[in-house]
């Protein structure tokens, strides 16, 4: 199937072109590229989620129930669940369709596993695309659930309109919080497991931590305190995102959100791109190799070798 | 200027009633080892259920395990569902307790790769490896 015929299947409702079009946006190909730049027109209808936070607060679980949640309340999801690859092997075990079962027989759900593909793939370059693809498919919600690590977080947090933030009682101090600097991309803050010891406390540290929050802030994130496991404040959630949401379209900045939402997305793709060639070209050329050998003997520091890079790179550009 | 990566990517289910997957999640775990993107289940998994997995995760592979004995009822349920979604380019596989006269059976049904207890992962993975770059240089 090309481009155009992926498109207008897509367009009619075909999962299984859908399938075969994430396939290609995930590979990076042209006909995937094409597929993107043909369904944009068409994104912008539906309501996109993030759902992240650190590794065992409960992420899976708790899109599970959020989905079950939205799908009672009568919209189709789609959800694209992100585990990382091995940096070894680059194998990966995609394992959340163990948590979301229920889900997996629903006609009005299409659940798609993504391995992370370690930094060369760049993340966010892919799953912006795939939430776009599921938006223009005609989901009324795109759920995308994240690995809970590093710079892509921060990064993926610009693929969706609302960035659910995770976290569990005890899960680290109220400095953790700060590090991370998670203030800044999350607009609903979820305390999961919340029936266990120490979510009062957790809630109180979230709370004194948005109180610092910038003067004038339009949108203060509201927290939600959730046990996944037993389904418990999904309703809760749901109202909170969908207050996000409408906040956002009554907004009086709304075209200048989606501005700099869209401008994120823009850098991280060209930063995606630029590192991708970037690398294939030094690791083709050899330079790579010649400059971590001389570094490695200590006869020249790895600034001055990035630096030797950088050059020989912009000279090939040049000519 | 576009950097194209491709992964072989296999659904590991377990169909039917039999609740034991330790076979099912060393496999996985040597696929992932060989580089291999692979989407395991869990286990109780009705036809449909591995079907829909198998169009919405746009699989390279599908591999069952089963310990239960029902193979000769599940299987082809699973293939219908399959076909019904049009999903007609995976490598079927299949592994666990599969006596020796089924296999022919088996192997008519579409499952070019049957593994039982003993089978070596290694041989898994070459099987896998052939396989699907055999196919893909088809189309």
């Amino acid at each position: 199937m090309d481009a155009t015929d992926l498109t207008s299947r897509i367009l009619g409702g075909d999962r299984r072109a859908l399938a075969l079009a994430i396939t290609h946006v995930e590979n990076n190909t042209e006909t995937g590229r094409a597929v993107q730049a043909g369904l944009y027109p068409r994104t912008g209808q539906a309501q996109t989620i993030g759902v992240t936070g650190s590794a065992g607060v409960g992420k899976s679980t708790l899109a599970s129930v959020l989905a079950a949640e939205q799908r009672a309340r009568g919209r189709t999801v789609g959800i694209v669940a992100v585990d990382p690859s091995s940096p070894f092997s680059q194998g990966a075990i995609l394992g959340d369709r163990i948590r979301m079962q229920a889900l997996t027989a629903d006609g009005g759900v299409f659940l798609r596993s993504m391995a992370s593909r370690g930094s060369l793939g760049g993340l966010s370059e892919t799953t912006t695309g795939v939430v776009d693809l599921l938006d223009a498919a005609g989901y009324d919600i795109v759920l995308l659930e994240t690995v809970g690590a590093g710079q892509d977080e921060v990064e993926v947090a610009t693929a969706t309109q609302t960035t659910v933030l995770v976290t569990a009682p005890a899960a680290g101090d109220d400095v953790q919080v700060m590090k991370a600097g998670l203030m800044e991309i999350a607009q609903v803050m979820v305390i999961n497991k919340s029936d266990l010891a120490g979510a009062d406390t957790t809630a109180q540290q979230l709370r004194a931590l948005l109180s610092l929050a910038p003067a004038g802030r339009a949108w203060i994130p509201p927290i939600v305190k959730t046990v996944a496991r037993a389904g418990d404040g999904a309703a809760n959630l749901v109202d909170a995102i969908d207050q996000h949401q409408q906040h956002m379209r009554e907004s009086d900045h709304a075209g200048d959100e989606r501005r700099a939402l869209v401008r994120s997305q823009i850098i991280a793709l060209a930063r995606a791109s630029l590192y991708r060639e970037a690398l294939t070209m030094a690791e083709r050329e050899g330079i790579l190799d010649g400059l971590a050998e001389q570094v490695a003997e200590r006869r020249t520091d790895p600034r001055t070798a990035a630096d030797t890079l950088l050059a020989a790179m912009r000279g090939e550009g040049a000519g | 200027m576009t950097t194209e990566t491709k992964k072989i990517r296999v659904l590991v289910a377990k169909p039917g009633l039999d609740g034991h997957d330790r076979g099912a999640k060393v496999i996985a775990r040597a696929l992932r080892d060989a580089g291999m993107e692979v989407i395991y289940t869990g286990i109780r998994q009705t036809p449909r259920m591995i079907a829909e997995a198998a169009l919405q995760e746009d699989v390279d592979v599908v591999g069952l395990s089963i310990l239960s004995g029902a193979h000769m009822e599940l299987f082809p349920r699973v293939i219908t569902e399959l076909e019904s979604r049009g999903v007609d380019d995976v490598l079927l596989m299949c592994g666990g307790i599969i006596p020796e006269e089924d296999i022919p059976a088996i192997r008519e049904m579409g499952f070019t790769g049957v593994f039982g207890p003993g089978a070596s992962t290694v041989d898994m993975i070459e099987f896998i490896n052939l396989s699907v770059s055999a196919s893909r240089h088809e189309n």
